[in-house]
């Protein structure tokens, strides 16, 4: 199958790694959506590869554990034709206490052009910034950001919706520990949407309102939903309960499950996207979860293309 | 026995509430001469001291100078030349040392390794408890004979109340004060900054102002009981200095230290996660500062103390959650905060106060320059411009958001016992 768009050289980017999306601009943002779009015609073809990032190198460094953000980027990486290897951190040099800066020293010593890193730490991914030489993705650093997920998130919508502004985006649930949620406060709102979050006073308390003034928020989750674009449940973990941030999860679902009755009080073509993995049941009831409204897999197959469109931009090519 | 004379400075001394230009003579250890004209008994070596502020020597009630145990840190000889360079004459270091000082043994390894190898006075702090674990009371008659100026709970802060409450009963018969850290743990619970609109962005884990309050209030609630001193260390929320002003409003005796950095930055140094801002308590925000600053000119905040903290580099080179809590600070505090007299904020001699005559107050020591008293002495230039620079510094602890800044105010020499222990290389003496 011939592809149906070219892949735009890359004539405004300035960015040596991707840290977080409030150092993006919109024309930036357009920019990896039309290189994915792209990225996705390859990925429809018979052999889903092109020789774009031949002869790179490719590293993703893990120190937690992920099924679809690592698989993604080392499928990315392969179908533009790079060199990958996948390092985790338990079973590597960093059990014996190797610091992150070592790390990153080593790896590019080793010819790494780019570094994909998931972290527990706020913060990691500007710290091996800092000392590297190459590129450093984050692929997620403890609470803090998710820019590729936001990413693929923004895209899911644009593909669904034919655009990606002058939206309302629900965002439910453990607001304050989730780097999913801020990734995409910063995209959406870059793209001039309105972003609601909802959640009990304990994950989304006044203050953070106060860190993101132009968010509104809300504790009702029905009041959320009122004429609602896309809405995004979060996954609840069980440490909230014992860290005293819910009493159970009983109570948790019984306020804040997206469920057939609260999803009419969206709009009626109402998109669901959810990070994943899912708690099925939970966040989602379980009737929703592979209905229609459901975006939850086409997120994962626009993960790859997101993601082949950030490595093309950051290592093929002149920059 | 040699002459030092210093000549044409204008002295500041708090301690007499006295300032002007006056020329001082020192023999031996001992200042015999304040005056203008000429003085007696010459020869001697003249320290031109125009356009410089003399001052009586800085002490510093909080410092930290890893000696026994962490001497990668810092050890006693680099802390105090880094105390000298910093005009602090004075330094009371604190006991989370490895051994940490809860006997007398190792009270006395600090006496002797700060007579053998230490430029400055130092002055130990013991432990409250032993090994600072919160269980059982320290042997604070010896310790108090032995050397110890204070008891402290630094860096382990005390979780009993009861405990603490026999602590400060106690500690009545040894009549030292006791440096209290504020911290309610369940409530700081590995936070890592300031709970506020910047944690919130940068994802990390905060330390409300509640986590210092609910501390100072009880504290100040058992000083009010016991009657015993509570010296609270490092204040750094505007709560905390209300809560300080009533209870000395009741005249309870409580007495309070402000930090250079909580005077002069706020949360907002982390920014881009940058570990060498991460202290506790950490910097909040411009509420605090300015009700820090109003504290410390109202007398509610009675001195400024340094915690100088220092850390290896590669201590602080990791993950912002996993770096250690500290700022180096004894050689850039009197210059940081000059800023302060020059923003209009506070005048000098009430800023000297609080880095002489009032932490002096608090340990029962003199600080004065008069015929007669020891020549502990601090000389500094207000104008001199200088930059923070790494590789000039004289602690081990490199570990300041200050590296690469522009500061105004330079220690010109620091004398102890009438000995010069630091001298700026501007600074040329003369010999008549």
């Amino acid at each position: 199958m011939k592809p149906k768009t070219e892949i735009k050289e890359a004539t405004i980017w300035r960015h040596r790694h991707i840290l977080d999306l409030d150092d993006f601009t919109k024309d930036e943002l357009e920019l990896i959506f039309s290189t994915t779009d792209g990225m996705k015609d390859i990925l429809l073809r018979e052999i889903k590869m092109v020789p774009a990032l031949r002869g790179k190198r490719i590293v993703t460094l893990f120190y937690e554990p992920s099924t679809r953000t690592r698989s993604s980027f080392e499928l990315a990486a392969k179908s533009l034709s790079a060199d990958v290897i996948s390092i985790t951190a338990s079973t590597s040099s960093i059990a014996k206490g190797e610091s992150l800066i070592d790390t990153i020293k080593t790896l590019e010593s080793l010819g790494a052009d780019a570094i994909i890193i998931r972290h527990p730490s706020a913060g990691a991914p500007y710290l091996a910034a800092q000392y590297s030489k190459k590129s450093i993705i984050n692929a997620g650093d403890g609470w803090h950001a998710h820019p590729t997920q936001a990413l693929l998130d923004l895209y899911t919508i644009k593909e669904a919706k034919g655009r990606i502004e002058g939206l309302k985006i629900v965002i439910v649930g453990d607001i304050i520990h989730s780097r999913v949620a801020r990734s995409n406060i910063w995209g959406l709102s870059l793209m001039g949407n309105q972003v609601v979050l909802c959640g009990p006073p304990t994950l989304l308390p006044p203050s953070f309102l106060r860190a993101y003034p132009w968010v509104k928020g809300e504790t009702v989750l029905e009041n959320a939903l009122e004429g609602a674009d896309v809405v995004m449940p979060l996954r609840i973990q069980w440490e909230r309960h014992q860290g005293g941030f819910i009493p159970s999860l009983r109570e948790y679902i019984q306020l804040y499950q997206i469920n057939k009755q609260r999803l009419s009080l969206c709009k009626p073509d109402v998109i669901i996207l959810h990070p994943g993995p899912v708690n099925e049941g939970v966040e989602i009831s379980q009737e929703l979860s592979y209905s229609p409204h459901s975006l939850i897999q086409a997120q994962v197959r626009n993960g790859v293309a997101v993601r082949m469109a950030l490595l093309y931009l950051l290592c093929g090519g002149q920059r | 026995m040699k002459s030092l004379l210093i000549k044409g400075g204008y002295i500041i001394d708090p301690g007499r509430n006295f300032e002007g230009k006056k020329d001082l003579l020192i023999v031996g250890d001992r200042i015999v001469w304040i005056g203008e004209g000429i003085p007696p008994q010459p020869p001697y070596i003249v320290i031109p001291a125009s356009g410089l502020i003399v001052c009586p020597g800085l002490i510093d009630l909080h410092c930290h100078l890893r000696e026994p145990g962490y001497e990668e840190k810092e050890t006693i000889a680099t802390g105090t030349r880094a105390a000298a360079a910093g005009g602090f004459t004075t330094v009371c270091c604190m006991p989370n040392t490895n051994p940490p000082l809860d006997n007398s043994a190792t009270i006395n390894y600090v006496l002797k390794k700060a007579e053998r190898e230490g430029v400055v006075r130092v002055l130990p702090i013991a432990c409250l408890t032993k090994g600072g674990r919160g269980e059982e009371l320290v042997e604070m008659m010896e310790l108090s004979q032995a050397g110890a100026v204070a008891f402290s709970d630094d860096a382990h802060p005390l979780k009993n109340s009861r405990i603490l409450r026999r602590a400060l009963e106690y500690s009545l018969m040894a009549n030292k004060p006791i440096f209290k850290h504020c911290e309610d743990t369940q409530l700081s619970n590995d936070g890592v900054m300031n709970e506020g609109w910047v944690s919130l962005r940068l994802g990390l884990k905060g330390i409300p102002n509640a986590a210092e309050e609910v501390a100072v209030f009880r504290d100040i609630a058992l000083a009010q009981l016991t009657g015993a001193r509570i010296h609270l260390l490092h204040l750094s929320t505007a709560g905390s200095v209300e809560l300080v002003r009533r209870a000395k409003e009741k005249g309870i005796p409580i007495t309070a230290e402000v930090t250079p950095h909580h005077l002069t930055l706020t949360e907002e140094a982390v920014l881009g996660y940058n570990t060498l801002a991460k202290v506790n308590p950490p910097l909040r925000t411009m509420k605090d500062v300015k009700a820090l600053i109003e504290g410390l000119k109202e007398g509610v905040i009675d001195a400024i103390a340094t915690d100088h903290a220092p850390h290896q580099d590669i201590d602080k080179m990791v993950e912002f959650e996993y770096a250690p809590f500290g700022i180096s600070g004894l050689e850039t505090a009197l210059a940081s905060l000059l800023d302060l007299v020059y923003k209009g904020e506070i005048d000098l001699m009430t800023l000297l106060s609080k880095l002489t005559s009032q932490p002096a107050k608090i340990i029962g020591r003199e600080s004065s320059l008069k015929e007669g008293s020891i020549a502990d002495i601090t000389i500094f230039d207000p104008k001199e411009e200088w930059v923070v620079e790494k590789e000039k510094l004289f602690s081990k602890g490199k570990n300041t958001p200050l590296i690469g800044k522009k500061l105004v105010g330079k220690v010109m020499a620091t004398l102890v016992r009438g000995e010069i222990v630091y001298q700026d290389a501007k600074l040329k003496l003369e010999v008549r």
